[in-house]
């Protein structure tokens, strides 16, 4: 999910981490390994498939890391453990029901259809299911939000990089820059994924020991919730204290809109839709396999929550006063304070460069959807069109140029007016909700009618923000926190979008049926037909067995935190 | 209304057509390093490096770190999945390309994994 609560805000000076050669000399060799990447995929681009969806061609274990990676990004990982350190062990609800769920519903449902159908983006899914004008919309909300952002992401990085490194603001931002740029439009997208995958590990290592000394600072789990107990009430470490309807709770959030809203229609447009998540499963090297991606996906994301919302708590637990006017700590700040007060040269420099490349990963995933939209959706369908392959590859690199230059214009925007970027990231909470319900009303209605794309996903996207920044903020109607009102919007434009798309379908003509094979539930495509490769029929690589399993697994986690 | 599945009549049969197409000239399947031996190479490094900052630490580090020696703890963890990156490598080498679709290799066509390191 896409953080809402992570703000971009300077942070405080005393931040700045006792980092020696060691440190940098990590760093160093991570950089040269991700121009590496690039050079070496270079040598794979030959068709535009190739750039755009790494020829369809890379196995289940590398695109579900990419996926999960492409998710964990910075902003993520510190907007989380503000969440926690801010909220508690509510935090769990954006893994185990706020992402879960919806995961294993793409797996299982969605894929067959986008795999199945051939569409190389997301809307292009949008064009054979409606008409060109839902198609050019969707693609250019899409590719507007990427670049915005994208440009969020550096921006963030910036200001980490400042507080904890003291480089300026504007180094840290062309060199990130120049970094993604290079190995994007070198490897395409092979050599993003590749970046993520490598990312993932490097993160997983940053943060494992930051939580083992986190905890043992507080006197291990029981010590930690103890404390929290004490100071911040019962609730604090658990899931649903608190969330009835009517009583109060930090969130502001009850567990009807944390279902509805966040488990159901938040979670289902950012995992199913976005198509900078759904890209990297695109990519995988047949139907099976991109089944699979967000089912593998889905089994780290239940424990990355452990990862993230330590730091958080335990930040709460040391620094009482976080986040109020009492500490010059904000709630960001948890995860790069814990770096600083714990860890020593060496584990300290994979921390800073698993920040880093987190960043970096969060930029090129919006990146490389980007550019893929932009050429195929966009520049080849209804500017320059007919050409032959190589044009939209060549396209294709200088579309990345631009994009990561329009990126970092962003990011300079961001840090001289720094409220803009809340306003944006806010907006982008819940953007992928109009698009969530045109798929679901089209996918399961075959009586959804061509035009009602367009007008669904115009309604659901302007209703959405017209609860949130008239209704909400103008006070019409009292929700208590930013947050809770997230949800509530979403599922207002959720709502907003199913009902005109129901109302406009029922007064235009029906696509003829034999135009819907392989889009509608029930119906089948011819590339649903492929048969499944050597191996794949092992009951480990049962997309069925798999999903219901992670599904099974996130509710049992539920369990300790519900009582 | 009836001329709606899109610009020119474009439709799932398009697509479908021009990314088989794509597909069989593509290049990454038969061109594309094995990532294994870069999560394993750099995991190696850096796991050595962590580690052996770990057994050279001082005392005043080790304190920081609530009396872990938690770069030789990381260290270690680090170069145990980077061995096991390369051990899966050499268990299950990458499968050789479906025959009808490698490439004659040009020259320059260097297995490009060592650039990478």
């Amino acid at each position: 999910m896409q953080t809402p609560t992570y703000q971009a805000s300077q942070l405080a000076a005393e931040l700045r981490l006792p980092t020696n050669w060691l440190d940098y000399t990590i760093l160093g060799i991570y950089f040269a390994v991700v121009l590496g990447i690039g050079f070496a995929a270079r040598r794979s681009v030959k068709t535009s498939l190739d750039f755009f969806l790494s020829g369809r061609s890379l196995p289940a274990w590398i695109t579900g890391l990419a996926f999960i990676s492409a998710n964990l990004a910075a902003t993520e990982i510190l907007g989380m453990a503000a969440n926690s350190a801010q909220y508690g062990a509510y935090t769990v609800h954006w893994y185990w029901i706020g992402a879960i769920p919806a995961m294993v519903f793409l797996g299982l449902v969605m894929m067959p259809f986008y795999y199945g159908s051939k569409v190389r983006s997301v809307p292009e899914m949008l064009l054979l299911r409606f008409d060109k004008w839902a198609h050019i919309l969707s693609s250019a909300l899409f590719a507007f939000a990427a670049i915005l952002i994208a440009g969020v992401n550096l921006y963030a990085l910036a200001i980490v990089v400042e507080a904890l490194l003291g480089w300026p603001q504007w180094v840290a931002i062309v060199i990130a820059g120049a970094f993604v740029l290079a190995y994007i439009t070198l490897g395409g997208l092979s050599s993003a994924i590749y970046n993520e995958v490598l990312q993932f590990f490097v993160i997983l290592a940053a943060l494992i020991p930051l939580c083992v000394l986190g905890l043992k600072k507080v006197g291990g789990w029981d010590g930690l919730t103890d404390s929290l107990t004490k100071t911040h009430g019962a609730n604090f470490t658990t899931a649903w204290g608190g969330t009835g309807i009517g009583s109060a709770n930090p969130l502001g959030a009850n567990w009807l809109t944390i279902v509805l809203g966040l488990g159901f229609v938040l979670s289902f447009g950012y995992w199913t839709t976005n198509f900078a998540e759904v890209q990297r499963a695109l990519s995988a090297k047949n139907l099976s396999a991109a089944q699979r991606t967000p089912l593998i996906a889905a089994y780290p994301k239940i424990f990355i929550v452990f990862l993230v919302m330590i730091p958080g708590l335990v930040a709460a637990v040391l620094v009482p006063k976080i986040g109020t006017s009492g500490s010059d700590l904000q709630y960001n700040h948890a995860i790069p304070y814990l770096m600083q007060q714990l860890l020593p040269n060496g584990v300290l420099g994979i921390a800073v460069t698993g920040l880093l490349a987190a960043f970096m990963a969060g930029m090129a995933a919006n990146v490389s959807s980007f550019n893929t939209v932009f050429t195929n959706d966009i520049w080849g369908r209804y500017v320059v069109k007919g050409r032959e392959d190589a044009y939209y590859v060549r396209f294709g690199r200088l579309i990345t140029v631009i994009g990561v230059s329009a990126s970092v214009g962003t990011a300079f925007l961001a840090s001289s007016f720094s409220n803009i970027m809340s306003y944006l990231q806010t907006l982008f909470s819940f953007f992928n909700v109009p698009m969530f319900v045109v798929f679901i009303v089209g996918m399961f209605w075959k009586r959804a009618s061509v035009k009602s794309g367009f007008w669904g996903l115009l309604a659901g996207t302007t209703s959405a923000m017209v609860n949130y920044f008239v209704i909400y903020k103008k006070g019409i109607i009292d929700i208590p926190t930013d947050q809770g009102a997230n949800f509530v919007s979403a599922m207002v434009g959720f709502a907003a979008g199913a009902v005109v798309m129901v109302i406009v379908s029922l007064f235009t003509a029906p696509k003829p049926a034999e135009q819907l094979e392989g889009l509608v539930y029930g119906t089948r495509s011819p590339g649903m037909e492929e048969p499944p490769a050597a191996g794949d029929d092992a009951w480990y690589r049962r997309p069925a067995l798999l999903g219901w399993g992670a599904v099974i697994l996130a509710a049992a986690c539920y369990i300790p935190f519900s009582f | 209304m009836t001329d709606q599945s899109g610009p020119s009549g474009y439709s799932d049969k398009d697509v479908q057509r021009e990314v088989t197409e794509l597909q069989e000239k593509s290049a990454t399947a038969a061109r594309i390093f094995d990532l294994r031996r870069i999560i394993g190479g750099l995991f190696v490094l850096y796991g050595l490096m962590v580690g052996i900052a770990g057994l050279t630490d001082s005392d005043a580090e080790i304190d920081k770190a609530q009396g872990v020696n938690i770069n030789l703890w990381t260290g270690l963890g680090m170069l145990l999945l980077g061995i096991f990156f390369l051990a899966w490598l050499k268990l299950r080498p990458t499968p050789p390309p479906a025959p009808d679709a490698v490439p004659v290799p040009g020259p320059g066509d260097d297995p490009a994994e060592q650039k990478a390191e």
